[in-house]
């Protein structure tokens, strides 16, 4: 990634300036630095934004670059929550139960807090046992590491299986679709381990740190931004070279890329690995900020809202991904918040909360039909017009 | 003249049809042959086994100087062999530019990780140009090639086998839908990559074929009938009967 790669590609400048400006303009707004023209609640709702523009990117790179509509994405952001949801509950549980215990006239064993902290968190679920997959939840570092290595993992394997017997087109599509729907109901049982139903809560409240909500939300929103200008750099430095050109061309022409030598299942598995451990490091830096994790969030809808919200960016552009889901879940949680005013037209009262989802689908249809290139056609267009008038 | 690629013996059925028929056929190392039948003689379906695109369900298909089998192997892994195929249909990839399509062809490490981390160096470029000159693209080098013309299409798909420097090239119908000036120029190109290495044209166009003026196999269902100068196939009495009489 040197200097002739940014030189030759300006817009990644021009993304990563206005990120810096974005971030650098909410951060002197908000409550954490007391100006406060931007409260706490929006702050968190800025930095989620950011991390599902990182997730699309990811999305970008494997559906719009290199031709593969992933439906299961969303699987692998849920799994990097799960991992550092454990960390955060397991580790707040235990310094809630230390302190509860000192008050008492013997100093508890390390067996008693083991056993108060497994009561803590699976009491909810009937259990007080801690499931294998708690193994490491004691350490940060070991979660973190398995913030990629989990979705990595299940990709690699995933997508090793699929390639190999050529599942293309819609069939991988469904075939995505049940990965993560098979993820969902798997979570959704109690003897999951991860708290069926009810899934891991209070992420918001870091282990050991006494600094209002304000100012941590204002740490996520940073390392957000961070990520996904880091995430940004990095798809476009792929996307960029041969290997770009390589992957383009299974997009266009699976058959004609493997008649020119190239191994096309390790190409697509590459790009479906490493999109998955983005889409992890999104999720692990989003759910802390929604505070709760829950088996829906994997539900397969979500993973056709990110397909969604691309479409409507522009694929095949990466700022498109961003434009576009940045956008769309912006403008989707203010009428879904029930912000927006409600239409009244007299013989019937248009709530946005139930037509909002109408409006999406119209205007993905729309998009798809008249504007493929989506939002980033416009931006695709300016230049293009000022050479017609020079 | 030793053998490059032999085929015998292979056989190959599509629901009960018969493809291909005992088939052999040699080819030598530096030879220019062109292959003709009447439709659904198997000319595409032994282009399709020797790249593995469908195995045959008999025969042997040895390869190079250690006459390894090519049966089996992957597509891929057949084409780092040394086996290049151009398709009836100019395929390039239209929303890069010639030179994208050039590079990407270019007999390199193709490995998804080289690949990451591969930059093309002055030697790269300095041979891109080069085979740009040679298939007439030399001034369209940052064009992309869904603006090039068909003929203009068909020569980079030549020059992009040409880059992957096979030792066998495979040619579907190079000269379908062309101008007679750009057969002219796509006769050239062959007969001088024939120099070097081993190339087999499929063609129905006999006038193309007689341009070429090079040994000549008749396929018929799935075996061969005929094979020598065309002159000498054409005075043959069976490839009369069940082709040129028709």
């Amino acid at each position: 990634m040197n200097r002739s790669f940014i030189a030759r590609n300006p817009s990644v400048l021009v993304f990563l300036s206005l990120l810096a400006l974005f971030t650098l303009t909410v951060s002197v707004l908000a409550e954490g630095f007391g100006v406060g023209l931007i409260s706490t609640s929006f702050v968190k709702t800025l930095g989620k934004t950011l991390c599902l523009c990182l997730i699309a990117v990811a999305m970008d790179l494997i559906w719009g670059y290199t031709g593969i509509l992933s439906l299961g994405h969303f699987a692998f952001f849920g799994l990097g929550g799960y991992m550092i949801g454990m960390w955060l509950m397991y580790e707040r549980t235990r310094q809630i139960v230390v302190t509860s215990l000192a008050d008492g006239v013997l100093p508890p064993t390390p067996e008693e807090v083991e056993a108060a902290i497994g009561n803590q968190i699976f009491g909810v679920v009937g259990s007080s046992d801690f499931p294998l997959i708690w193994a490491f939840a004691d350490s940060l570092t070991l979660q973190l590491a398995l913030v990629v290595i989990v979705p990595g993992v299940l990709a690699l394997v995933f997508g090793w299986l699929a390639f190999r017997s050529r599942v293309t087109g819609v069939y991988l599509s469904i075939l995505t679709q049940a990965m993560t729907l098979g993820l969902s109901l798997y979570l959704f049982q109690n003897a999951s381990g991860l708290r069926g139903n009810n899934g891991l809560s209070g992420l918001q409240n870091l282990p050991g740190i006494t600094a209002p909500q304000s100012a941590v939300s204002l740490w996520f929103f940073w390392a957000s931004a961070l990520a996904l200008g880091l995430g940004y750099l990095l798809v476009a430095w792929v996307v960029s070279g041969k290997f770009g050109s390589v992957i383009r061309g299974i997009r266009d022409n699976e058959a004609r890329v493997r008649f020119l030598g190239y191994s096309v299942e390790s190409y697509k598995l590459a790009v479906f690995t490493l999109t998955a451990c983005i889409s992890g490091i999104a999720g692990a830096l989003y759910y802390p900020q929604a505070g709760i994790i829950n088996p829906a969030e994997v539900a397969p809808i979500a993973s056709i809202y990110l397909a969604v919200w691309v479409a409507i960016g522009g694929r095949g552009r990466l700022y498109g991904a961003v434009i576009g889901t940045a956008f769309v879940s912006l403008v989707s949680s203010w009428f879904t918040g029930g912000q927006a005013p409600d239409i009244n037209l007299g013989f019937y009262t248009v709530k946005w909360v139930d037509w909002w989802l109408i409006l999406l689908g119209l205007s993905f249809v729309l998009v798809t039909l008249y504007a493929p290139r989506g939002m980033s056609g416009l931006i695709d267009a300016l230049p293009r017009r000022k050479g017609e008038d020079a | 003249m030793s053998t490059l690629l032999e085929v015998s013996g292979v056989t190959v059925s599509f629901d009960g049809f018969r493809a291909i028929n005992n088939l052999s056929f040699q080819i030598g190392r530096a030879e220019l042959r062109a292959v003709i039948g009447p439709n659904g003689a198997g000319k595409t379906t032994f282009m399709d086994i020797v790249t593995g695109k469908t195995r045959p369900d008999d025969g042997h298909i040895l390869w190079g100087d250690k006459s390894i089998s090519l049966v089996g192997m992957s597509e891929a892994k057949i084409v780092q062999a040394g086996i290049g195929r151009k398709f009836q249909k100019p395929t390039v990839f239209e929303d890069q530019s010639v030179q994208e399509n050039l590079l990407m062809a270019l007999r390199k490490n193709r490995s998804p990780l080289s690949v990451l981390f591969y930059r093309p160096n002055a030697a790269d470029l300095a041979r891109v140009a080069e085979l740009a000159a040679e298939i007439g693209l030399d001034d369209a080098l940052l064009r992309l090639s869904g603006e090039l013309s068909h003929g203009q299409k068909q020569w980079l798909e030549i020059g992009m086998l040409l880059a992957q420097d096979p030792r066998l090239l495979l040619v579907d119908e190079p000269a379908a839908g062309m101008t007679p000036a750009e057969r002219e120029k796509t006769t050239t190109i062959l007969k001088e990559a024939a120099k070097t290495r081993a190339v087999v044209v499929v063609e129905h166009d006999m006038e193309f074929v007689r341009r070429l003026n090079c040994k000549v196999t008749v396929l018929h269902e799935g075996a061969v009938l005929a094979e020598g100068s065309l002159d000498h196939v054409t005075k043959n009495q069976d490839v009369i009967d069940v082709y040129l009489g028709r």
